[in-house]
């Protein structure tokens, strides 16, 4: 392959990505890009991120062998990338950071985000407290009643949650009510998108910033194995966990690339949210990308078990690296991540989030049909506490 | 000339400026909108902007979100506005139709058959919110083989660089957002609209029309004083709302009468006499 240095000037990654908004955003985003653009270089700029990643979120994270549940698999040996261990729990903080020293570079005081399961709002919470910023959080309602303690936790770090009533009630209306709030006050406001989707720059700007995912892994690899994985498995909801890992990894084209996503109650059912596997290419949110939609153009209500996966989109960094074949997409149901949750908690002691179980549930397929001597890295991209509501009622207990 | 041109050559030889008012196709159901689009010729527009309900409006605020939901109840898809347009056109020939939507249901249609059937349906200029000028050069092409004029938008942010960019595209008339927001807001500022537009002019050669926040007579008057055309969407989407169905034609009616008036009292361009 040659050298890969996606995405172009206006933010295209072959046919997908791009800067597909309504005129009134056009001049924040350039004056986004030409922020981002400089700090990007800036040896100052990255001294401060990193300097935050390790005293403030708690990097490096750790790759943990998990031997009891290989064993038991019989196949390849699974290896984590513990995000779990991130302050706030997930690996959006590492994000959050990067954008809220942006921000304030920006002279921006209030910043704004989406969010579903309510990860990505509590990392923005966070760094908002931790800069001393105003923080808003557009969320579903239908999110808001799903995901009641990270709505607490939220407002326990000073952030206004602002349900949001239009649409499906989820995600992505989330995201179209943040963009609204951000039309209107953009002189004083700074819009952290949690995934690598979105107008340019943010597929690249958030990739960017979740890099050191798959930076550390290439180096600590190195050093405890002594080579890489022969494959990288990451869920894939928006997609900024999964690029994070594979980004640095795009030119090693021996170590194989495997998004999951959530097929929910199965493919063939219309409750899924397997955008890759399943989906045609549109446009939404400001790129264009693949997209769950109908006939006629109109995005589909999506499904998961896990509120972080439930996206009737995807980073159009993924539409390209799937269609030029260099990362497969696959897909795992409800049920089978649920199993993977349960069996992380018993082998390992490890509880996972949901999210992430998609990931784990499909290592578990793939690991059986593998040597024993082949080592799979899974991005553990979160844990389980928020989930632990969710997974008691699947079990048939309300807590 | 196309349509949009004999009006707007129309109305500069009677001193007016254009009443454009915006409703969404399919609300409150399909069965009204063409006899809503009669009616408002009727009541004196000289334009109509049909709205493309999509699922996902992000430029919008939600007097015109549950418009598009109203009609996505009743699963009105693309091709159903189109038959709208060509249902019309039978009974009128002269009143431009412009279509204004999302992206996302043209590419699920393809350029090539949309622009076709919308050049089939007596369309006759489209507005797309989500494809700026950067990302319109295939499109624009598309359209302009197809002799349907592309509309596009420019805000107050818009720095000079792109207007020229968008002077370039454009056919037909630009449609200025007169606020930072989305549609529905009211925090228009006369003064900033009338600065934006003496330097809009110096590069836009085509008639200018201004919209987003437009409520009451008073302010279309104020603009129309200023614009060649006067976009009024959210207000009119609101008397859409909240009329009974008996009384839905005859309330619109009367809404825009009202506004038609103003408009047409404006004070005289040059000489400022009422
Ligand atoms: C733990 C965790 N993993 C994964 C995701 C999915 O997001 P992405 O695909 O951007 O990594 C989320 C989103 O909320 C999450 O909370």
């Amino acid at each position: 392959m040659k050298m890969y240095d996606l995405p172009d000037k206006r933010g295209h990654f072959g046919p997908y990505g791009g800067t597909f908004v309504a005129e009134t955003l056009i001049s924040a985003l350039d004056e986004l890009c030409k922020q981002y653009e400089y700090y990007r270089g800036d040896a100052e700029f990255q001294t401060e991120f990193f300097r935050e990643l390790k005293h403030y979120v708690g990097r490096p994270s750790p790759i943990y062998h998990a031997r009891r549940w290989s064993d038991h698999l019989g196949g390849a040996q699974i290896l984590l990338k513990r995000e779990d261990l991130n302050h706030t729990g997930a690996h959006k903080i590492n994000n959050t950071v990067g954008q809220a020293l942006l921000a304030r570079r920006m002279g921006k005081s209030r910043i704004i985000a989406e969010t579903g399961a309510g990860q990505h709002g509590v990392a923005s919470a966070t760094v908002a407290a931790r800069y001393g910023m105003e923080c808003v959080v557009y969320m579903g309602s239908e999110d808001v009643k799903r995901q009641a303690t990270n709505v607490y936790r939220m407002k326990l770090l000073g952030a206004t949650v602002i349900p949001v009533d239009s649409g499906s009630r989820t995600l992505k209306d989330a995201l179209n009510e943040a963009m609204r709030d951000w039309v209107t006050n953009v002189g004083n406001t700074y819009y952290i998108i949690g995934t690598v989707a979105g107008p340019h720059p943010y597929p690249m700007m958030v990739r960017d910033f979740q890099a050191v995912i798959g930076n550390e892994a290439r180096q600590q690899m190195q050093e405890e194995y002594g080579r890489q994985p022969d494959a990288l498995i990451a869920c894939v909801g928006g997609g900024s966990n999964a690029i994070g890992l594979f980004y640095p990894y795009i030119g090693e084209e021996n170590v194989r690339m495997i998004g999951v996503e959530a097929a929910g109650k199965g493919i063939d059912t219309q409750k899924h949210a397997a955008t890759l596997v399943t989906g045609r290419p549109g446009v939404l949110h400001g790129n264009r990308t693949y997209l769950i939609q109908d006939e006629n153009g109109q995005i589909i209500e999506t499904h998961s078990i896990s509120a972080g996966l439930d996206y009737p989109g995807v980073g159009p960094e993924h539409a390209w690296l799937k269609d030029c074949g260099r990362a497969e997409y696959v897909a795992i149901t409800d049920g089978e991540a649920l199993a993977a949750f349960h069996a992380l908690c018993r082998f390992e002691g490890i509880m996972p989030a949901l999210e992430s179980s998609h990931a784990l549930a499909y290592a578990a397929k793939l690991a059986p049909t593998l040597r024993k001597d082949q080592l799979l890295l899974v991005n553990l991209s979160g844990r389980g506490d928020k989930d632990m509501a969710t997974v008691a009622q699947q079990s048939g207990i309300s807590l | 000339m196309n349509r949009i041109e004999s009006v707007f050559s129309r109305l500069k030889s009677q001193d007016k400026a254009a009443l454009i008012p915006f409703i969404t196709a399919g609300d409150p159901d399909s069965a009204t909108t063409v006899a809503l689009m009669h009616q408002l010729t009727r009541s004196g527009v000289d334009l109509i902007e049909l709205g493309v309900p999509f699922s996902d409006p992000m430029a919008d605020g939600p007097t015109i979100q549950r418009s598009s939901e109203r009609a996505l109840k009743h699963h009105i898809s693309l091709k159903d506005v189109l038959a709208m347009v060509a249902q019309f056109r039978k009974m009128n020939q002269s009143t431009p139709v412009v279509l204004m939507g999302y992206a996302n249901p043209i590419e699920a249609m393809g350029y090539k058959r949309f622009v076709e059937e919308a050049s089939r349906s007596g369309v006759d200029g489209v507005l797309v919110v989500d494809y700026p000028p950067e990302e319109s050069a295939e499109w624009v092409r598309h359209l302009k083989d197809q002799g349907i004029d592309p509309i596009f938008l420019l805000s107050p942010t818009t720095p000079e660089s792109r207007v020229k960019h968008v002077a370039e595209l454009a056919k037909g008339y630009v449609y200025y957002v007169s606020l930072k927001g989305v549609t529905g807001a009211s925090h228009l500022d006369l003064q900033d609209v009338s600065s934006k537009l003496s330097q809009l002019r110096a590069h836009i050669r085509i008639p200018i029309g201004v919209g987003f926040g437009i409520r009451d007579e008073q302010t279309a008057r104020s603009i129309a004083e200023r614009a060649d055309a006067v976009v009024i969407g959210s207000r009119i989407v609101e008397e859409i709302e909240h009329s009974q169905a008996a009384d839905l034609l005859a309330n619109v009616g009367a809404l825009v009468e009202s506004l038609r008036h103003a408009i047409d009292a404006r004070s005289n361009h040059s000489s400022d006499i009422g």
